[in-house]
């Protein structure tokens, strides 16, 4: 009987949260003209989200890799020759697995952050207070966290590949018995730039979820420390969620 | 001069403000004063833009701001310093950072001048040469009186003070309530505090108004005010959990 009032309070929220998430993204397409004069700020943002968050990046990526290895030899037994393994590790880390494992493992390290600074910010009234200085929070918030988010995912999926496929050729040929040249060999054979470049947009679009909806969430917060422990998590579920969508898509457009 | 009118508000479903009417006069300070939750410090946010009103009018030397669009909320706040309830110190940035913030964004004044400014404003609240320590790293009544330096720092005309001296031992309280006065005698600026610190309302107000169930039931001067011969007002001024405003 409840049901449908409450499935349509559910409608009107969601479609609430959307509505004004579009305005945030306005409002950062607005203030992106400002980047040179926030370059301090956008740097301070670029060596937290990249340079702090490498080593988790590259510890993920190692031993993906040295996973994708030793599954891609176990379905190839008897049906593919070995020596195509380089190859098929190199394109399932550049396609999908470097960029969608960096974006998930940013998304729970660096989006849980800025939602909750900003969430903090927001409860302990220092939102309110760059308001009241005539400072947009946007523009001094959100816009450096965005432009670093755009820059360095992309940047953090390159070393993520790179270390992925070491991580594969180490596995390769310590436990597979494959030579380095037959496996970088098979690399270079079915290394194609579109997959490079389709893996990199995808990290690009990660990095636009992830600090926009960390962003959102912080900015939404409300009731002390409680609120801000509730929007750090719906900030990673949310950005999780998108990035997997968004990755089909991508997937689909580019690859399709 | 600011001037309320007919201001009603309501957050979560719920009346906050009730037709508000409050007028202060350009050079005065004037003191809100109410009892916890009643809406004092979301007052002084419509005054600024921060909340919009359901229905009433804030004329700011007799412009509505009520309808202003976000560019000329911005263009005015600037002429407003604010001290929040909780300092609200920006904890990313030193105690000089914060202070020369505004300034910066602004771009105001060259970088030896803000550098000038900051060390000024510190030395006025009594924070001579604190410029590099951090939020954290302060004491309650350090912090306000940082909000407070930063609150003045782009020498404001309109000065709102949000519980200047709640949760400060008695010294300190009498401390922050000079430095108040001292602003005062600054020519042309008005000021707006909101408080339940009866001693400071006394010493460092023009006028007090009392916020009472969403609307203004008192407003005068501290004289006035003591001899009231309204329940309420008496009730609340003299601190008594007995009386009409708890239906004892
Ligand atoms: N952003 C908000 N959303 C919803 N309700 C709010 C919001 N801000 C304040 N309120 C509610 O409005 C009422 C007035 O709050 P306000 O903070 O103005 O009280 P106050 O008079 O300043 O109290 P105190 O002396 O404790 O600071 C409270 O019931 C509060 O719960
Ligand atoms: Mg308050």
């Amino acid at each position: 009987m409840n049901l449908v009032p409450y499935l349509g309070h559910l409608v009107i929220r969601f479609t609430e949260h959307v509505g004004r998430l579009f305005i945030l993204i306005g409002r950062l397409v607005i203030s992106l003209p400002m980047v040179p004069q926030k370059a301090r700020l956008i740097t301070q943002q670029m060596l937290y989200m990249g340079v702090n968050s490498l080593p988790l990046v590259l510890f993920t990526s190692l031993f993906t890799g040295g996973v994708t290895a030793v599954q891609a030899a176990y379905q190839f037994r008897g049906i593919v020759p070995m020596t195509y393994l380089g190859g098929a590790v190199g394109k399932a880390v550049v396609i999908e697995l470097g960029p969608v494992l960096t974006g998930l493992v940013i998304a729970g390290r660096v989006g849980a952050s800025i939602a909750a600074e900003l969430g903090t910010m927001k409860v302990t009234e220092q939102i309110d207070a760059l308001e009241t200085m005539a400072i947009d929070p946007v523009r001094y918030l959100v816009m450096p966290r965005f432009v670093s988010g755009i820059v360095m995912l992309p940047v953090l999926t390159i070393f993520s590949n790179f270390i992925a496929i070491v991580g594969g050729l180490a596995v390769s040929v310590w436990f597979l018995d494959l030579t380095t040249y037959s496996f970088l060999n098979s690399l270079k054979m079915f290394f194609e730039l579109q997959d490079l470049l389709g893996g990199l947009l995808k990290s690009v679009a990660f990095g636009a979820i992830i600090s926009i909806i960390g962003c959102y969430n912080g900015f939404n917060t409300s009731g002390g420390a409680e609120g801000v422990g509730k929007s750090t998590t719906r900030a990673v579920v949310v950005s999780s969620i998108l990035i997997l969508l968004a990755d089909y898509g991508i997937a689909s457009l580019v690859f399709g | 001069m600011i001037e309320i009118i007919g201001l009603h508000k309501k957050l979560a479903g719920q009346p906050v403000l009730k037709g508000i009417d409050l007028t202060i006069n350009k050079g005065e300070t004037l003191t809100v004063i109410g009892r916890s939750g009643e809406g004092k410090s979301v007052l002084l946010k419509h005054i600024i833009g921060l909340f919009r009103p359901d229905s009433g009018r804030i004329l700011i030397d007799g412009e509505d701001i009520t309808s202003y669009k976000i560019s000329e909320l911005y263009r005015l706040r600037r002429r407003f310093g604010v001290l929040f309830q909780g300092s609200a110190l920006f904890d990313s940035l030193t105690v000089g950072e914060n202070i020369g913030l505004g300034l910066r964004e602004h771009k105001i004044y060259p970088e030896s001048e803000i550098r000038r400014i900051i060390g000024e404003k510190l030395a006025r609240v009594d924070l001579k040469g604190m410029e590099n320590k951090k939020p954290a790293e302060l004491s309650g009544g350090m912090k306000k009186r940082v909000g407070l330096a930063r609150a003045i720092a782009m020498s404001p005309e309109y000065i709102l003070y949000d519980e200047p001296t709640t949760g400060l031992d008695p010294i300190t309280a009498d401390s922050i309530n000079n430095l108040i006065i001292e602003l005062k005698t600054e020519p042309e600026i008005t000021s707006i505090a909101v408080t339940h610190d009866m001693a400071s309302a006394y010493k460092i107000s023009d006028r007090i108004a009392m916020l009472h169930d969403g609307k203004i039931i008192f407003t005068g001067a501290p004289d006035e005010i003591k001899n009231s011969n309204s329940q309420t007002v008496q009730q609340f001024i003299m601190g008594k959990a007995r009386g009409p405003i708890t239906n004892f």
